[in-house]
């Protein structure tokens, strides 16, 4: 708790003066100097960012900083990888090491003010819950109380876990485990009653890591509302524009229905006023953004929709529906802001 | 001739007397030994059979997760499909050979300076070899020039990161850590008093406390714009923290030369640094070669805390190949069982080159 408190201070400093310091687009231009984008990602979360067979970083945090190199460069590929821990992605972020942080963050207001960061969007919403055994005979999490609990430490996990316990008057024993395989054969094996993450992680632990996914059910109960998305340094506004709306037009073309495969026909041939602005067909978000024309078209042709992008690593991967991150057309959470 | 009457009588008699008359002897000499003997049997009876089924003869080598899920034992395709992964990290697929010249020629030089005992004219050529030899790793991994693609070094990993880490936290290491131990000898109080609080305070804190600082603290107290690259932070983490503990190492050495040395050294009207070097130092160092390796074993193995901080070491990367694709992660064991092996390999040699060593160093004391 301490080191995190001093964390707290030294990164209140250190924000203070680089907004002090800080010009409009300073970002942005060492960005197009250096010509790629820094990007902080997981060091491994299938689905999110992990590294392939190859060695290549993939999933749908990835594919956020890809699409802002696109836009600014054209080139998805215009980027450079920075593995960050969780308690690392912060003051990387902060001192300048990245340009933008893509790892399964939580917004949260104390992160947005006082780290001095800006969340631009969300790409997955999340949320916690837990994963027992069926033996236990448990159906609600309001009868877990004395129950020992598997947790990662150091995130908001812990946290939330702590909340909801004190909030209903029940006592549990953790058991804080660091690495994830540990900590899930530490459950399996029985060691504790319940395992808890966000419930996308549960969702690919029951289905990978259990001898006999049906013997462990994940409870209804939601205990919070993890939204996760990429965040930059607050003081270059056109920066964070740039990575807010690479991803706002990830998920107006799924809107718009322009994929990877029809984005081409789309831009020849679509008379949607709506289409033709994201494409750069009629002029001006572009120059609006301090961007090429086509930098939306860059996206989706290199980097695809955010539905193309969200199939190809979080259900592949995770095998896990849309559920919240549909689009809201379809019940989901997934509203794009007009680029208009 | 004479020293033959001391060897026991050879054995005489068939093979099997002969091996009846040896495990009497070794294995069943009286009720105790007879006990333990037996009991080791039993032990390993019921441990080998099973890790030889699990590990070999119901395992699968074959790199598909279909062909894992079908074996009963353990799944080496895990390694198999995921072994460039597992060795490079996340360099660049097509660039590999980069690293795996790079760390050739660095076990090659290493190689080279250990040889040095036994074949005295390669002695000229150590300092050579390492002064040719880093850069040419350095361009090798990082490039930038000579028509080689610029790699940063986040991309780094895997096995050449480990050597990389550890050979160059023992070559910086060692002379700064023979320096604080001359420190803490010292006549002048000031550097006596430096180098023992530098020493207790290092010693004080563990290796993940200093790499934490190093990644997470220090880049805080940096003005803005200016960043230290990640693994030069850790790598100089490394570094003062091995100098600590080998100080205090060299220190005993120091202290087991007999005073008479020091007094000889002075008599003879030789400088403090040439009776360091010619007199005391090459009885110290001799002295004090197991715990050396020793702190180098235990460096080489501490360089796996990098990950806190998200470096990818070799032990990084097995994690890293485990959560590639979540159908591997129940692998784990496979994985951590090839990086268990790959360890043992390097810091069994290592201890066996420092038994080595010892002996010939010794060899001037034996008539």
């Amino acid at each position: 708790m301490k080191i995190q408190t001093i964390l707290a201070a030294g990164a209140m400093t250190v924000a203070a003066v680089a907004a002090q310091n800080a010009q409009a687009g300073a970002v942005l231009d060492g960005i197009k100097a250096k010509g790629f984008v820094q990007c902080g990602v997981n060091t491994g979360l299938p689905g999110f960012s992990a590294a392939n067979a190859e060695g290549k970083w993939e999933g749908i945090d990835v594919d956020v900083c890809r699409a802002a190199a696109a836009a600014v460069f054209g080139d998805a590929n215009a980027v450079q990888y920075t593995p960050l821990t969780a308690a690392q992605r912060f003051t990387a972020l902060q001192s300048g090491e990245i340009d933008i942080l893509s790892r399964n963050t939580t917004a949260t207001t104390t992160r947005d003010a006082k780290l001095g960061l800006t969340f631009v969007g969300i790409n997955y919403y999340d949320g916690q819950g837990f994963l027992i055994p069926k033996a236990l005979g448990v159906s609600s999490a309001t009868e877990l109380d004395g129950a020992t609990v598997c947790v990662e430490p150091g995130t908001t996990t812990e946290l939330n876990l702590a909340d909801y316990f004190r909030a209903k008057g029940m006592s549990f024993e953790p058991v804080v485990i660091e690495n994830i395989n540990e900590a899930t054969a530490a459950f399996f094996s029985g060691r504790c009653d319940v395992y808890t993450t966000d419930a996308s992680g549960l969702a690919s632990i029951r289905t990978q890591m259990a001898e006999n996914p049906a013997d462990y059910v994940i409870l209804p109960e939601i205990i919070s509302k993890e939204p996760l998305g990429p965040v930059v340094a607050q003081g270059d506004e056109q920066w964070s524009d740039v990575v807010r709306w690479a991803f706002a037009a990830m998920v107006e073309a799924e809107e718009y229905g322009v994929t990877m495969e029809n984005v081409d026909d789309m831009k020849a041939n679509s008379t949607n006023p709506g289409i033709q602005r994201l494409l750069g067909v009629s002029p001006g978000m572009g120059e609006a953004l301090g961007l090429d024309e086509a930098w939306a078209y860059n996206i989706v042709k290199q980097v695809g929709n955010y539905g193309e992008s969200y199939e190809k690593n979080v259900t592949a991967k995770l095998g896990l529906e849309r559920g919240l991150n549909a689009l809201w057309t379809d019940g989901g959470l997934q509203y794009a802001w007009p680029v208009r | 001739m004479s020293e033959n009457a001391k060897l026991p009588p050879l054995p005489t008699g068939t093979f099997s007397e002969r091996a009846v008359a040896w495990s009497k002897k070794n294995l069943f000499d009286g009720w105790f030994n007879t006990l333990l003997t037996l009991g080791s049997i039993a032990f390993l009876v019921w441990l080998i059979p099973p890790i030889v089924e699990w590990a070999i003869i119901n395992a699968t080598l074959a790199p598909s997760i279909e062909a894992c899920a079908e074996a009963t034992g353990a799944c080496w395709g895990f390694v198999n499909a995921n072994l460039r992964l597992i060795l490079f990290g996340t360099y660049p697929f097509e660039e590999q050979w980069r690293p795996l010249l790079a760390m050739i020629f660095l076990m090659g030089i290493i190689c080279g300076s250990l040889g040095a005992v036994k074949y005295p004219s390669l002695r000229k050529a150590i300092i050579p070899m390492w002064v040719i030899g880093v850069p040419i790793i350095a361009i090798l991994m990082w490039g930038g020039v000579f028509g080689l693609t610029y790699v940063q070094n986040s991309y780094w990993g895997g096995l050449p990161l480990t050597l990389i880490l550890s050979s160059i936290g023992v070559i910086f290491a060692f002379p700064f850590g023979l320096l604080l131990a001359l420190g803490r000898q010292s006549h002048m109080p000031a550097i006596k008093t430096v180098s023992v609080v530098y020493i207790e305070v290092i010693r004080g804190v563990p290796l993940i406390t200093v790499l934490f600082m190093a990644s997470v603290m220090f880049p805080l107290f940096l003005p803005d714009g200016v960043t230290i690259d990640k693994l030069l932070r850790a790598q100089i983490g490394i570094i003062l923290f091995t100098a600590a503990y080998l100080a205090e190492v060299f220190r005993g050495g120091l202290q087991a030369v007999p005073r008479g040395q020091f007094e000889a050294g002075d008599s003879l009207a030789l400088s403090y640094w040439q009776s360091m070097r010619l007199i005391i130092l090459p009885q110290a160092l001799r002295l004090v070669i197991p715990p050396t390796v020793n702190s180098f074993i235990s460096m080489f193995k501490d360089t796996t805390l990098v990950v806190i901080i998200g470096l990818f070491d070799f032990l990084g990367t097995v994690k890293l190949a485990l959560r590639s694709d979540p159908a591997w992660t129940k692998y784990y064991v496979e994985g951590y069982a090839f990086a268990a092996a790959i360890f043992f390999l390097i810091c069994f040699s290592m201890a066996k080159y420092s038994a080595y060593l010892e002996k010939e160093l010794r060899k001037g004391e034996q008539r």
